[in-house]
């Protein structure tokens, strides 16, 4: 009798991520659903620049970035070259991409590929921040974070407005498949997956991935830190099918200052009085989404 | 060959030779004035002449990036653009020709904003000088045809996978009817030849495209373009050779020469305006003036060593250009100069802005260019540094 102690991984390990990366953790978990019969896009960012030094790929399934702002329309290339020759073996085409990538710099060819209906997979690993070029504040970046273009000094309390609500708008695109997750979650990540390359026509993803380097915790703590993000409310599981919410993932609620506490980002909001309204707006977020999405 | 001859618009023209040659995947987003070949391409895809994947873009940058993707995954792919357009491909130009991506476009030149017009001149591809497409410039509408048909195989040449640019002035050449002859679609096709990708994204044999790169390798990729440039010099070359054998039709290769080699003057152009320059170079040779006429046809790769041979036997060039390179001067005259440079004889080169913003150059300014340009060689008058024509000094006083 054998026993298979080692599966291929289909994002070879060896990169350079950081300790503690949740983008990496969630791109393996990706790749071992997805399988290799994949072509996979990325944009510019930590990904990119972790994965693909020259001579140094850790990428076992065909991979392909070009820019910060297309890989929406890169992938929609690949996809029409694979149309093209009638894609006999069915590759799927999926794309992986940071929130600025996504959120701000590429919204405009996410928008076109997903007005298009391109049957591509397009997932966001959202770690609320330019952490690739040092922490800078990203349309992702979530009310009241630190960063260093949102500062935390004086009166100024890190990003004075909310996150962009990608979810909503890949729904106002009428996306067939729409869903959040987590690596807190990898069986639910992976179960989206699937229905992502599934589904006829584009489908979004996005996932929130903690990073230590941006966020301000131990390395230790991802998972811990990315699942509390849910429990909170903060970050709430959810899945839409032609629009139609489907599922969420139900929470006992725990206070906000679980998640928020651990992190350097949200630090100022605890070390002075001033800043109560700041933390009053954060557990009011947290509360509307619970509300929202029934998820107590 | 035998073909039809059509009174044809050239925007039809290119869309023609595009349809013969199928591309795999085509991406499109409108820009005056390119507009037409497009809008002629989605009426061949939608009514079945073309089995090609038709993409609506969301932009010029998107529309460049899909038929990166597209190119990289191995299929045939064509678009086209202008001015702003081109500009806002750029980055995605860079990206493309450093990483061997031989898509087919046409730019159809359009100055740049501001003031905003929809004027002709070469401001545009010539911002995208050195980002390692090709460039090769057309006359006539035919040229126009004739260059689109050996395209596709230039580029896609395994010794050279870059990017092409068929330069057409807009308007004069996009917007304007001639008598055209068109080929059998079989025997474009045939011509044409079919992509056979060197290296493709697929799942059997998984490649890393677009990788992180430094020091030690990023200079050697901007070497392996000028190498794959200089190679693509006989590419076009035999494209041009094999054309004329096949179909009967002849524009030049790199450069195209009209009676220079007793010239006293030789007018040195691109564009729609060689074709004026001809009629008038027509005219002063009936006068008895010996005065000849250099088409430079590509314009990268730059045609260093037969603008050396045409242009050192004359004593007088005279470069036209329509474009400029501020307080540099005109940018087909900087590289003419530097071209003549260090060769065995040089003549004297006077630049001249010509058609700037779609200003008027008819042959009675080609008469004037040429009046000019002896003058200033017999030095009747200092070379300039460049000659301005039609400049409106009014538009100065206030």
């Amino acid at each position: 009798m054998t026993m298979q102690t080692e599966v291929k991984e289909l994002h070879a390990p060896g990169h350079r991520a950081c300790p503690g990366c949740g983008c990496a953790m969630a791109v393996k978990t990706i790749l071992r659903e997805a399988g290799p019969n994949v072509i996979v896009v990325s944009p510019t960012g930590c990904l990119e620049t972790f994965t693909s030094p020259f001579r140094g790929s850790s990428w076992e399934v065909p991979w392909i970035h070009s820019l910060f702002e297309n890989a929406p329309a890169i992938a929609t290339g690949v996809l029409a070259a694979l149309k093209a020759r009638g894609n006999p073996e069915g590759t799927r085409v999926v794309a992986i991409g940071g929130d600025g990538g996504t959120y701000d710099i590429g919204m405009g060819s996410l928008s076109g590929m997903f007005e298009r209906k391109d049957d591509i997979l397009y997932i966001c690993y959202d770690n609320e921040a330019y952490m690739n070029t040092g922490i800078q504040g990203s349309s992702a970046t979530p009310y009241g974070a630190g960063t260093t273009t949102t500062p935390v000094t004086g009166a100024s309390f890190g990003k004075s407005v909310g996150k962009k609500d990608l979810v909503a708008i890949a729904l106002a695109h009428d996306v067939p498949y729409v869903a959040t997750a987590s690596i807190a979650y990898p069986a639910d990540l992976k179960k989206k997956v699937r229905k992502g390359m599934e589904v006829e026509g584009p489908a979004f993803i996005q996932m929130l991935t903690p990073c230590n380097v941006g966020w301000g915790y131990e390395p230790e703590e991802t998972v811990e830190l990315a699942r509390k993000a849910i429990e909170t409310g903060l970050f709430p599981i959810v899945e839409f099918e032609k629009g139609q919410l489907v599922s969420v993932k139900k929470i006992k609620p725990v206070p906000v200052e679980q998640y928020l506490k651990p992190q350097k980002r949200y630090q100022h909001l605890f070390k002075s009085d001033g800043f109560k309204g700041v933390l009053e707006a954060i557990r009011q977020r947290a509360e509307e989404n619970i509300r929202k999405f029934g998820l107590a | 060959m035998k073909g039809h001859t059509a009174i044809l618009e050239g925007s039809r023209a290119v869309a023609e030779a595009v349809r013969a040659c199928r591309p795999d995947v085509i991406s499109v987003y409108p820009i005056t004035p390119q507009t037409h070949i497009l809008e002629d391409l989605a009426r061949f895809v939608a009514s079945g002449r073309l089995k090609s994947q038709f993409v609506r873009a969301d932009s010029e940058f998107s529309a460049a990036s899909i038929v990166y993707g597209a190119s990289a995954a191995g299929a045939r792919t064509y678009t086209a653009s202008a001015s702003q357009g081109l500009l806002l491909m750029t980055e995605v130009i860079y990206a493309m020709a450093s990483t061997r991506l031989p898509v087919v476009l046409t730019a159809v030149n359009r100055t740049i904003s501001a003031p905003i017009t929809i004027q002709p001149d070469h401001q545009d591809t010539m911002s995208l000088r050195d980002t390692g497409a090709l460039q090769i410039h057309v006359e006539s509408l035919q040229e126009a045809y004739d260059a689109h048909v050996q395209s596709f195989r230039i580029a896609e040449d395994p010794e050279v996978q870059l990017p092409l640019f068929i330069c057409m002035d807009g308007w004069v050449l996009s917007h304007s009817y001639e008598p055209v002859t068109v080929y059998p679609d079989e025997a474009v096709a045939e011509f044409a030849g079919r992509f056979k990708p060197v290296q493709m994204l697929d799942p059997k044999a998984p490649l890393t495209y677009g990788a992180y790169a430094d020091q030690d390798v990023l200079m050697e990729y901007r070497y392996a373009l000028m190498q794959a440039q200089e190679k693509a010099k006989g590419k076009i070359r035999a494209a041009a050779k094999e054309y004329r054998e096949v179909f009967g039709n002849f524009d030049g290769d790199l450069v195209d020469p009209y009676f220079t080699d007793d010239a006293e003057v030789v007018l040195v152009a691109m564009g729609s305006m060689v074709s004026t320059i001809r009629s008038a170079v027509d005219e002063l040779r009936a006068e008895g003036q010996k005065v000849g006429l250099l088409k430079v046809r590509s314009f990268r790769p730059f045609p260093k060593e037969e603008i050396q041979a045409v242009c050192g036997k004359v004593p007088v060039v005279a470069v036209l250009d329509k474009s400029l390179s501020v307080n540099s001067g005109g940018v087909l005259a900087t590289e003419v100069k530097g071209a003549l440079y260090g060769a065995p004889s040089s003549p004297v080169v006077v630049p001249f802005m010509a058609g700037l913003g779609g200003k008027e150059v008819n042959r009675k300014v080609i008469r004037e260019i040429v009046d000019l340009a002896r003058r200033a060689a017999d030095g009747e008058s200092p070379v300039p540094e460049t000659v301005w024509m039609g400049l409106d000094h009014r538009f100065f006083d206030r």
